[in-house]
């Protein structure tokens, strides 16, 4: 055991899939990261051949002078031609069909997952858990399967979480399924991979997995917090997890949005030319149905959030839009 | 043309000092004898100078995206900034350099001069090209005056249809352009049909013949896809004819196939004519001929016929079904046979010649091993399981990089060095071109190796901002871009240089025995008095070094044999 130890620890650490790769937290991993330490050495060993012989010819061959003396060679070899076609083309059969299996195990998701749904917006993640918990951050149970169903609110997102060695597209209009197996507790980061505007590389978020019950003890917690938090405290949390931080601000700056700072027991004009106040009632409608009131000089942009937010948030958001006084003007 | 005053008399060189030799540069004088010119090699000029023009914004770009990321957080460029500028950056690298690069600036010079005829088959239809590229290039710059691109070169559904930057105005520039690119294919195929010369069988062609003409293939058949997508584009966007739209039952996925149906095989398009260049680099410059001619040529066409089958190799992750995901794998792999085939026949060539380091040759040896990494990588992400975890991530950026730019940008300025002395008459200085070629080697690698580490790493690409994890990686890749584009302007300039201080250049400066070497450097007006004799394109020693002429002479103990 120490001898190979020993051995291991002459090799540059370059060399490793510890070095190229994320941690190995799914079962996945180690599928992945064998092709992927099967395809960097075998890329090692043709790029050492091509590179080496290069560079011997080019050394041995160089030129002196003008003075030239070619000898002569064969311009073609059949045999040789046909063995540097072959051999290239066994090897590719291995990748392919390692990948394939790899592949099929990937798009076979079990029967027994933990299923979570999954909405992608403009610049946010909403997991929604069993008994319809929503939340941004993704909590999994260790040592089982779990399998996401996805669907976009508005353009293709991508979700990817390196660690896991899982990644698939978001997209509008239909429901795409992502299943993993994570072996490991503790935290992983959740990135957007698929080009979304403005905000595409903030779209990152945390993947929590527990041991067994440690999911259910998690989602109670979130439960609970909701319950008993201050309203306004709630509106808060809401607004940076949920994704309204990415297009509204709370200095009074304009975003994709209009800024929530003093803007509570305003009047504004909307694009159908009428005039609206800014109170529960439109806060509550525009976060349900963003299209049916639109502020003049904005895009109509916001996904709705029906079905994404509780009840419980949806007061805590008016409470907290109510809080952000403008205190110059007061 | 009544506007041009043909003045057939008319000379180059210094007044009184050499005896009067008819050149294509001054034959004709006056800013009209160029923009209305039909002579293919003022054509091929024009369009080296746009087209490098067009590289040196791309280039721009990628310095400000690079400097933006040496830092995580945002340092200069707000996010909407930065996705305009990787949108810019992307498209005019594509569509105003990489893909008419090689083709159309030294296509369009060489390949009828190799033919050993007067000019290509149809010379409006090559000026209408250019004018194609600069109208295209215009509606590219009014895109970004006009609200700016922030879609990605990719142009991808539903947010294209949805954001409210000038997409109209980009996709109509990038639909003239691919009518310029048409026109260059279609009229390149027609004159290999139609215009060689007695002798010229299709086994006696130069291998950059091979590559242009595989490469037309795939402009005229795949370029028009492009164009319908992009058109369908527009109506989605003008009129929400609902075929990308999800709302209204459109397929935003569909738009992704459309796209690489054509983007795909552009991806040859981008990469033959440099494997061509380099074909001729290394049989002139190890003085041998070419090894496995047929396997080379045969190559190029299977390449351009399987690249049309791949396409779904940029959707593994999309949700598209497991079988057709893994039939474009399949596809995907056997396109690594041919390539792989090249770069053997390449080194097989070098064996036993007598190689020289001279600039072209410094360039085709940096293709070797640059092309090696970028096809190589390419084996990762052709494997199902690995490009699920891979997909999106920097190491793509890298992968291509190195196949684009180690790849066809190396392969342009070899093409560029070897050709230069036949283009403007003069030689540049070795020793310095060789520096800045051995500059632009350290400064490629320097910038794109680390991005496959912290793409394996899990770093996704277009990301305006990072995880502090990434950092280093940035640094070096940054670092890597300056000493990069410092590298590639001193290459230019010193190119440029010799225009004014290099020594005039014989026909035949390299000891090629391709036929554009027999004509005059530059070459007259008409190329060739009369059509050429032709022989074995790669019988190298069919001309032998003159110390008098500094330059390569017709060798007259040569004997052409029969073997080749």
């Amino acid at each position: 055991m120490w001898l190979s130890k020993f051995a291991v620890s002459f090799v540059p650490a370059q060399l490793t899939s510890s070095y190229w790769l994320p941690e190995p937290n799914s079962t996945f991993a180690p599928e992945v990261d064998g092709l992927f330490m099967f395809i960097f050495w075998l890329s090692v060993f043709f790029f050492v051949l091509i590179v080496g012989l290069g560079t011997y010819f080019a050394l041995k061959y160089r030129r002196v002078g003008t003075t030239e003396v070619v000898a002569p060679s064969a311009s073609h070899n059949t045999a040789l031609e046909a063995t540097w076609s072959l051999i290239p083309t066994a090897l590719i059969f291995v990748i392919f069909g390692w990948g394939f299996v790899g592949v099929v195990d990937m798009r076979t998701p079990p029967e027994n997952a933990y299923e979570v749904q999954v909405n992608a917006k403009k610049w946010a993640w909403n997991f929604t858990y069993p008994g319809g918990l929503p939340d941004s951050d993704l909590h999994l149970p260790v040592d089982q399967p779990t399998i996401l169903t996805m669907t976009s609110d508005d353009v293709i997102h991508s979700l990817f979480i390196p660690a896991f060695r899982a990644k698939m597209d978001v997209v509008p209009g239909r429901y795409n399924k992502l299943w993993f197996h994570p072996t490991k507790t503790g935290e992983n980061v959740l990135f957007c991979t698929e080009y979304c505007g403005r905000e595409h590389s903030g779209m990152n978020r945390k993947v929590f997995v527990y041991e067994a019950g440690g999911v259910e003890k998690k989602l109670a917690e979130i439960q609970e917090t909701i319950d008993k938090m201050d309203p306004a405290e709630l509106g808060k949390i809401t607004f940076e997890k949920s994704g309204c931080i990415q297009c509204h601000s709370i200095d009074g700056s304009k975003k994709v949005g209009p800024s929530f700072l003093g803007l509570f027991g305003t009047t504004h004009d909307i694009t159908t030319g009428e005039k609206i106040t800014v109170d529960e009632n439109y806060i509550r409608e525009s976060i349900l149905e963003p299209m049916a009131k639109i502020a003049a000089g904005y895009n109509p942009q916001m996904p709705s959030y029906k079905g994404q937010l509780r009840e419980k948030q949806i007061e805590g958001l008016i409470a907290y839009i109510k809080s952000l006084k403008n205190s110059s003007s007061k | 043309m009544a506007t041009i005053v043909e003045n057939p008399s008319l000379t180059g060189g210094s007044p009184g000092a050499e005896p009067v030799v008819d050149n294509y540069l001054t034959f004709t004088r006056g800013w009209k004898s160029w923009a209305f010119t039909l002579d293919h090699k003022r054509i091929g000029v024009m369009y080296l100078c746009a087209t490098l023009g067009a590289f040196f914004v791309g280039g721009v770009m990628a310095l400000l995206l690079r400097s933006e990321l040496f830092f995580p957080g945002k340092q200069f460029l707000s996010p909407d900034m930065y996705n305009h500028m990787f949108t810019l950056h992307g498209a005019v690298m594509t569509f105003l350099f990489i893909i008419p690069g090689i083709p159309a600036a030294q296509g369009n010079f060489v390949l009828p001069i190799m033919l050993g005829a007067k000019d290509v088959a149809f010379p409006r239809m090559n000026l209408g090209s250019f004018y194609l590229w600069v109208f295209g290039a215009i509606y590219l710059v009014a895109a970004i005056i006009f609200g700016g691109l922030d879609t990605g070169w990719t142009f991808y559904t539903p947010y294209s249809t949805t954001t409210n930057t000038s997409v109209i105005l980009a996709t109509t520039g990038v639909f003239i352009l691919g009518f310029s690119s048409i026109f260059t294919g279609l009229n390149f195929i027609v004159t290999i049909h139609t215009m060689r010369p007695p002798g010229m069988t299709w086994f006696r062609m130069p291998l950059f013949l091979w590559a242009t003409y595989a490469t037309a293939i795939i402009q005229v058949l795949a370029t028009p896809v492009l164009g319908i997508t992009l058109l369908l584009l527009i109506a989605e966007r003008a009129v929400g004819i609902g075929i990308f739209q999800p709302e209204l039952g459109g397929d935003p996925v569909l738009f992704q196939h459309f796209f690489w149906f054509y983007s795909h095989p552009a991806v040859y398009i981008m990469i033959l004519p440099a494997m061509g260049v380099i074909s001729e680099l290394i049989s002139t410059f190890s003085r041998k001929h070419i090894f496995g001619y047929r396997f080379v040529a045969y190559s190029s066409i299977a390449i351009a016929l399987l690249g049309f089958l791949v396409w779904g190799h940029h959707m593994f992750t999309s949700g598209q079904s497991a079988v057709s995901a893994t039939m474009f794998s399949f596809l995907t792999f056997s396109v690594s046979i041919p390539s792989a085939i090249k770069v053997f026949n390449w080194l097989a060539t070098m064996y036993k010649g007598s190689i020289s380091f001279a600039t072209p040759m410094v360039y085709a040896l940096s293709f070797i091993f640059l092309f090696s990494i970028g096809g190589l990588t390419g084996l990762f992400l052709g494997a199902l399981s690995v490009d699920i975890h891979l997909h999106d991530t920097y190491f793509v950026v890298a992968h291509f990089h190195y196949v684009m730019m180690g790849g066809t940008l190396i392969a342009f300025l070899g093409g560029l060095t070897y050709w230069w002395p036949k283009m403007t008459g003069r030689m540049y200085d070795e020793f310095s071109s060789q520096m800045a070629a051995i500059g632009v080697f350290i400064g490629f690698n320097l910038t794109f190796f680390p991005q496959f580490v912290m793409g394996a790493r899990g770093m996704p690409r277009r990301y305006a901002d990072y995880l502090p994890e990434y950092e280093f990686y940035h640094q070096l890749s940054t670092i890597g871009a300056f000493v990069l584009g410092v590298a590639l302007v001193a290459a230019v300039g010193i190119l440029v240089r010799s225009l004014w201080t290099g020594p005039k250049a014989p026909a035949n400066p390299w000891g090629s025995a391709t036929l554009e070497w027999q004509c005059s450097s530059p070459p007259p007006h008409d190329n060739f008095a009369t059509t050429p004799e032709v022989g074995d394109p790669y019988a190298v020693e069919s001309v032998k070094w003159s110390d008098s002429e500094r330059g390569y002479v017709k060798n007259p103990s040569y004997v052409p044999s029969k073997d080749h």
